[in-house]
């Protein structure tokens, strides 16, 4: 009965937009099968948390209100007197962080694959697009609580802002909508967080998923070389995208145990006139940068230790983005984008370790 | 083959268990709650005629006490009921037409001026208006 | 006809009243300052042999009472000897001992002080005259204060005037000048750390740290004009003037009228006087510490009385500080702590009421309002506890959607296993 109807339903919509193709193209679609396999699951639990994350921010939106007399009101409201609105917020949270989480394991596991060769260098350069845009989620987001911690959280992340050589003050002033961070920063915060970055998300996010789809899954190094009936591949449809479901719901029972039972805290409401507390920090995946800034001689050479620190970032992100241009083949032996890799993961671990145990 | 339905049925009414596990809360969360608003700028107070001339009554405001005066001319005054001395709650007093605080006899002026007692500051005024009969007090108007 | 002459006629007066009010602004303005006709002053200022502590902003100068105002002579005059003689009635400086009378002249008149000021006193001479100060005074002492002392002499504001030197937060300093001089008291045998005193005391705080011009400076206790220290009888309603209730509950009590008989201070005895401490709950009961031990000995009846009500306070406030962190561990899981806020607010109110209740040393009334504490405290506890409990339920909650999506996933993992058997049996080896 429930099939037929399901048939009957198909039908109608095949008819008018002609699905079949659709289908079929997805049913042809291959996924190779090998040791590492498991790394082409990570691009969508990273997708999956966008879902949550755009589920979950709409519906705090019906409650919550920008402002520097009602948002940590509001978001305490939230808390206390919606029906699990505790729920929500932490969910909303909790997933922001494995959103940010699985998007650097996504890239790691793209980078060590050498995915990001030809034909996938605009598939790498919208990832990296999209981790920008995952950290500034998160940053603009961590302010709209207007809670102690991130309010000076944000005063010194954009104070860092600041510090960059000819744009950095104009770019302050902007991002904080004024000299200090007040209740003009919420505003503007609110409206990159809720309305700017989702939008500019979206459609990177579709490109992305655009280029995987037509091009198909990279193939690594050693499978590559096998004969093609030695390839092991399952199907796109229905194999791999139910593994992929599979996938998401053991996430959902992560996300929500750790949404319960660790509910994400709502600090004492921001006042600008008392000093800084102790124990500022950022948020964790900034925590690397942090740290290393903090470690820099107040100068290098004829430059300012903290403009030295954005300038070597700023490079290195556009190293890192630009990777598909640069990288090294494998010779013999040597692998040296794998060192590369591996220095990176060991500078951020590195920094971040230090940043939260000194 | 029979395995096969039994797994379908788990299949299907789990998804839709899991479907109400998600709808719920969903729509629960979109019911406003009693208190629709997260800052309190202005509460209901009731109707005008049921509050008696020559009277008070304490009301709640957001996280304060207010006091709510109806005078001998029948006017609607409103203050924080917290005494600016030690945080007791004050009250109307219909024999001397004060505000009064029992804690160290504390006593202020219909306008809230600390005239008698320990209190070293006046109350704070809440703004009373009434439409139709109700008495609507807001959040008393900040400097700036 | 008759109308055009009525509108012109009005139109005339309107214009003459016009003009005239215009001529007066004119004279208002150009009225020469007093510096440049009152004969005293302009020579005084020219050779500058104005008085030492003179300051323009003094009330009498404000007013236009002027240097003869009250030394008498003639200001219209240019003649020193002739305008400076007693026939233009040129009285000259006053002895010390004579200003009381000389200010009286005017400020004992209440006809003529009538017209500056409606509600004006008139009796500050007349109640100089019971002061200390004013008692020495006439027995011919004249290192005591007079008039000029703290108003001033040349330069005098009202109180209500910030730069005065008798506006309540300048009065400690004021009378310290002689009061805190041990040379100058040595031969009155007092105590010259009053004012060192009085700093470190809560009224002190209130007066001169935080600037509450509701707290009482010296003369809100010992009088200003009529200053003296207040007596035994007098000294818990000069406290009570403020402090009403904790008064009225002492008075009524058998320790008031014991106090009295062994001509003992009322508040004063427990809370001291220039240097009284915030007070708190260690100050009543029956160890060293208290005030109670000062005079009650162990094993007597006060001294039981003591126990019990320290023991009372104490409980309350223990009771009180564990709710109070009740509430913040409600708030801090994100559950609703207003409720249990609103009764924690009476808890406390109660505990005040308490701590007043004291001073009538009845037992029996402060028990019944710690207990109506203890009552409030119980009932925020367990208001907290079900909001503690409903921030566990919630686990339970997780509990079961845990297992449905466990349940899921399981079925979803047979389900693709049988799928793969099935495509693997129709498409023989993958
Ligand atoms: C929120 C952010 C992101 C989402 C939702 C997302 C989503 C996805 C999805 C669903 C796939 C296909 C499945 C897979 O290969 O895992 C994919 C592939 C890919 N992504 Fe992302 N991605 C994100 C960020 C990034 C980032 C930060 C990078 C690198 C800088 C990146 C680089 C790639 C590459 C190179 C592929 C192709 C992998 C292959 O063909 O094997 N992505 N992405
Ligand atoms: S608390 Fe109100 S008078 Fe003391």
């Amino acid at each position: 009965m429930l099939s037929d109807t399901g048939q009957k339903l198909y039908h109608w919509l095949d008819e008018r937009f002609n699905l079949t193709p659709l289908i079929d193209y997805m049913q042809h679609k291959q996924v190779p099968v090998h040791k590492h396999s498991v790394w082409y699951y990570m691009g969508g639990v990273a997708l999956f948390l966008f879902i949550v994350q755009v589920c979950s921010g709409i519906l705090l939106l019906f409650y919550y209100q920008p402002g520097v007399d009602s948002s940590h009101e509001s978001v305490r409201f939230i808390m206390t007197k919606v029906n699990f609105g505790w729920l929500v917020r932490s969910v909303h949270s909790w997933s922001a962080n494995l959103m940010v989480f699985f998007v650097f394991v996504h890239m790691f596991s793209t980078f060590f694959t050498r995915a990001y060769q030809k034909p996938r260098e605009l598939t790498w350069m919208t990832g990296f697009i999209l981790l920008v845009l995952a950290m500034t989620f998160g940053f603009s987001g961590y302010l709209l609580p207007w809670d102690e911690l991130a309010f000076f959280a944000t005063k010194v992340g954009t104070d860092i802002a600041g510090a960059v050589p000819l744009i950095g003050e104009a770019m302050k002033i902007v991002l904080r909508g004024g000299d200090d961070v007040t209740g003009a920063t919420l505003s503007r915060f609110y409206a990159i967080h809720v309305a700017m970055i989702p939008a500019l998300f979206t459609v990177i996010l579709g490109l992305h998923l655009l280029f995987v789809q037509r091009q198909g899954m990279h193939e690594p190094e050693a499978f590559k070389k096998l004969k093609p009936e030695q390839k092991k591949m399952i199907p796109f449809f229905p194999n791999f995208v139910l593994r992929d479901v599979l996938l998401w719901l053991i996430i959902l029972n992560i996300l929500l145990f750790l949404a319960v039972l660790f509910p994400w805290e709502l600090g004492p409401k921001a006042d600008p006139f008392v000093s800084a507390p102790e124990g500022i920090r950022p948020e964790w995946y900034f925590m690397f940068m942090f740290q290393f800034l903090k470690m820099l001689p107040a100068h290098i050479g004829f430059m300012e230790g903290e403009v030295a620190g954005i300038l070597f970032f700023t490079l290195g992100g556009l190293v890192w983005l630009l990777t598909p241009l640069w990288a090294f083949k494998k010779r013999g032996k040597v692998d040296i984008m794998l060192l590369c890799g591996l220095l990176v993961i060991a500078f951020i671990l590195v920094m971040t370790v230090i940043g939260y145990v000194y | 083959m029979k395995r096969n339905r039994f797994l379908n049925i788990i299949l299907g009414g789990g998804t839709l268990a899991w479907l109400g596990s998600i709808f719920y809360p969903v729509f629960s969360f979109l019911n406003p709650p009693k208190r629709p608003e997260a800052n309190v700028h202005s509460v209901k107070a009731g109707p005008a005629d049921k509050l008696a001339v020559n009277s008070g009554e304490i009301i709640k405001f957001g996280r304060r006490p207010v006091l709510l005066i109806r005078m001998d001319t029948g006017e609607v005054r409103a203050f924080s009921a917290t005494c600016t001395h030690l945080d007791c709650i004050v009250q109307y007093r219909q024999d001397s037409k004060q505000i009064w605080c029992a804690c160290h006899n504390g006593y202020y002026d219909l306008r809230g001026r600390n005239i008698s007692g320990p209190p070293p500051r006046p109350l704070d005024v809440y703004p009373v208006n009434i439409v139709n009969n109700e008495i609507i007090v807001s959040k008393p108007k900040q400097m700036g | 006809m008759k109308n055009q002459n009525h509108a012109s006629f009005l139109c005339l007066a309107a214009m003459a009243v016009l003009v005239l009010w215009a001529a007066g602004l004119r004279a208002a303005e150009d009225d020469p300052p007093l510096s440049e006709t009152d004969q005293c002053l302009s020579c005084h200022l020219d050779d500058d042999v104005m008085p030492q502590d003179y300051g323009e902003h003094d009330i009498h100068m404000q007013k236009g009472l002027s240097c003869a105002g009250c030394h008498g002579g003639d200001p219209a005059n240019d003649d020193m000897d002739d305008s400076m003689s007693p026939a233009a009635g040129y009285v000259g400086i006053p002895d010390k001992k004579d200003i009381p009378r000389f200010c009286g002249k005017c400020h004992s008149d209440i006809d003529f002080m009538r017209q500056y000021q409606p509600a004006i006193q008139t009796d500050q001479a007349e109640q100089y005259g019971h002061s200390v100060h004013g008692a020495k005074l006439m027995r011919g002492d004249t290192s005591v204060a007079v008039c000029t002392s703290c108003h001033s002499g040349h330069n005098i504001m009202p109180a209500s005037d910030p730069r005065s030197t008798v506006y309540a937060l300048n009065v400690p300093e004021t009378c310290n000048k002689c009061h805190g001089d041990a040379q100058y008291m040595k031969k009155y045998d007092i105590p010259t750390d009053q004012y060192e005193k009085f700093k470190k005391s809560v009224h002190g705080q209130a007066l001169l740290e935080e600037q509450d011009t509701g707290a009482p400076a010296c003369n809100d206790c010992h009088g200003n004009h009529g200053a003296m220290p207040p007596g035994i009888t007098s000294i818990s309603h000069v406290c009570g003037t403020c402090h009403i209730n904790n008064m009225e509950y002492f008075a009524g009590t058998k320790m008031a009228a014991g106090f009295k008989k062994k001509k003992l201070h009322g508040c004063e005895e427990c809370h001291g006087n220039h240097e009284v401490p915030k007070p708190s709950d260690k100050m009543i009961g029956d160890d060293k510490s208290s005030v109670c031990a000062q005079c009650h000995e162990s094993g007597d009846k006060g001294f039981l009385t003591a126990r019990v009500l320290r023991t009372r306070l104490d409980t309350l406030a223990a009771a009180y500080r564990k709710a109070s962190v009740m509430k913040e561990r409600v708030n801090s899981l994100g559950m609703d702590d207003l409720d249990i806020e609103f009764i924690l607010q009476e808890a406390k109110q109660s505990l005040t009421k308490a701590r007043t209740m004291i001073h009538t040393f009845d037992t029996l009334k402060v028990s019944a309002l710690t207990t109506e504490g203890l009552v409030k405290n119980q009932q925020a506890i367990r208001e907290a506890r079900v909001q503690i409990e409903a921030y566990y339920i919630r686990r339970k909650g997780l509990g079961a959607s845990t297992f449905i999506i466990t349940l899921l996933i399981v079925a979803l993992y047979l389900k693709i296993r049988e799928i793969e058997r099935r495509q693997k049996s129709t498409t023989g080896e993958v």
